[in-house]
């Protein structure tokens, strides 16, 4: 390869959302749907609260063995494609391009939008401060019900991790707190895609080309 | 349709349509399990270009393939010098949780006076053991939790002789791989030589510092501090050290076998 890679001074043009993107979104989104209702099915083995039941047509596997089959499999789907879209995220800059700076006074002037049905989504190149604080918030909440997870498979191997969520118990209840945070994301994320339906479009097509000023990504310097 | 002749057998307000609705609230409920067992299908899909959604047999290999992965990955995990938390004698729950694959009242008590462990396999000595035998061999006593793959767990204090040391002591070759366990009730276990040599697995004659009792699996049963509660085999009647892996009661119904904690 040529050491003098020179870059032109056109501005480049990406999608909204990258092949990579889509991919790694339906992967996961595949792997979450996999994985909660495989938890579903584990969780009503035994119960944490005597008054939730998930009705068996909601949870995936015949028996208990294969919702534990199915969950520790798509526990490997959702660890690899997480680990790629991290790494993807900070190493192009799209993080830190989509989902900083987020502002509390604009957080609170979107929700008053809101309220009123006033909220501009014209530009889906641009996330609002609420939609960032969801993104972040997600993301957030999946590490951590990762490490609950390892912590509740491994309360031997990885005894000091449990003893974070105060035992197994905790990690178990921790588990299934980070589970109710994701559907409750999951159930605002669907509607309001639904709502504004050409979200839906981008993350299937790529969406609107928006411009490249990521910088992330190193400029190969002429060698000297 | 003819209009209904009156009769006896026909009721006067007209035929109880509501088993019918009944019925329909089934069917809408088979079609939507089956759209979601066609969801998790589609994601079995992504592990395996190819197969066809419908056939289940298909998804149950990929299964059993990643949980057979994750066996090895468990194996890599395991450290074979980490101590699994021990707890204080005050925290013992008496008596221990009964689980088996049947019910309690079922339990079909063991005759320690004509009991036997019978050994099988790469072992020096395979002369059988009885139980006054294993009774009279040094005891280790460890108090430690009871987690089961279903979700609960509790503490207790499990004593008798180590496994490790048995091992020895009946000259077995610890380079195997595995050692199999048959059971009176017909339940089969197999751990990995790793784990059966862990300092916190036991062949345990005792609980909370009396004979177990029937339902614990009395005379003999074992008990290791790094595996899911379904390792830990009960009413033992047999033992062999072996580098054949044999499927266990459990794994041949879908469960992960390695089940390490």
């Amino acid at each position: 390869m040529s050491d003098s890679l020179t870059v032109k001074s056109t501005r480049r043009h990406r999608q909204l959302h990258p092949i990579a993107v889509r991919t790694m979104h339906w992967i996961n989104a595949i792997a979450m749907i996999m994985l909660i209702g495989s938890g579903w099915k584990i969780y009503n083995d035994e119960v944490l609260f005597g008054w939730l039941h998930f009705p068996d047509w909601m949870t995936f596997g015949h028996w208990a063995q294969h919702g534990l089959q199915i969950h520790f499999a798509a526990m490997w789907l959702l660890f690899i494609n997480g680990l790629c879209y991290v790494v993807y995220g900070f190493y192009t800059g799209r993080f830190r391009r989509k989902l900083i700076p987020i502002s509390v006074s604009e957080i609170i002037g979107n929700v008053r939008d809101a309220l009123r049905f006033k909220l501009a989504h014209d530009d889906i190149t641009h996330y609002n401060a609420v939609q960032k604080t969801l993104y972040v918030g997600i993301m957030l909440v999946i590490v951590v019900q990762v490490l609950s997870g390892l912590a509740i498979w491994k309360p031997v191997q990885f005894q000091e991790l449990t003893a974070l969520f105060y035992g197994f118990q905790g990690g178990r209840l921790a588990h299934f707190i980070g589970m109710t945070a994701i559907v409750g994301f999951l159930v605002i994320h669907v509607a309001l895609a639904l709502l504004v339906p050409k979200t839906i479009g981008a993350m299937i097509t790529g969406g609107p080309d928006v411009p490249d000023d990521s910088g992330a990504v190193p400029h190969p310097a002429p060698a000297e | 349709m003819a209009s209904p002749s009156r009769s006896i057998f026909r009721p006067k307000g007209g035929i109880d349509q509501s088993p019918l609705d009944h019925g329909r609230k089934l069917v809408a409920d088979i079609n939507r399990r089956n759209l979601l067992r066609g969801t998790v299908s589609l994601g079995a899909l992504t592990m395996l270009t190819g197969c066809t959604v419908s056939d289940t047999d298909s998804v149950q290999t990929v299964l059993r393939a990643v949980s057979d992965f994750n066996d090895g990955v468990q194996a890599l995990l395991f450290d074979p010098h980490k101590l699994a938390p021990t707890y204080s004698v005050d925290q013992v729950v008496k008596p221990p949780r009964f689980n088996a694959y049947y019910e309690i009242e079922d339990v079909k008590p063991v005759d320690g006076a004509k009991w036997k462990l019978e050994l099988a396999g790469l072992i020096d000595n395979k002369s059988p053991w009885t139980a006054a035998q294993i009774y009279s061999l040094p005891e280790q006593e460890i108090i430690v939790r009871h987690i089961c793959v279903e979700g609960w767990d509790y503490i207790g204090q499990w004593s008798g002789p180590s496994l490790s040391d048995f091992l020895k002591r009946i000259g077995a070759d610890t380079r195997a791989k595995y050692i199999s366990f048959k059971c009176a009730d017909g339940y089969t276990e197999t751990l990995d030589m790793a784990t059966a040599l862990h300092p916190q697995t036991i062949l345990a004659t005792k609980y909370a510092r009396e004979p177990i009792t029937d339902p614990f699996g009395f005379p003999l049963r074992l008990r290791t501090s790094t595996k899911l509660g379904f390792k830990n085999a009960k009413w033992i009647t047999a033992m062999e050290v072996t580098n054949t892996f044999q499927e266990t009661y459990w794994s041949k119904q879908g469960f992960n076998w390695f089940a390490g904690l």
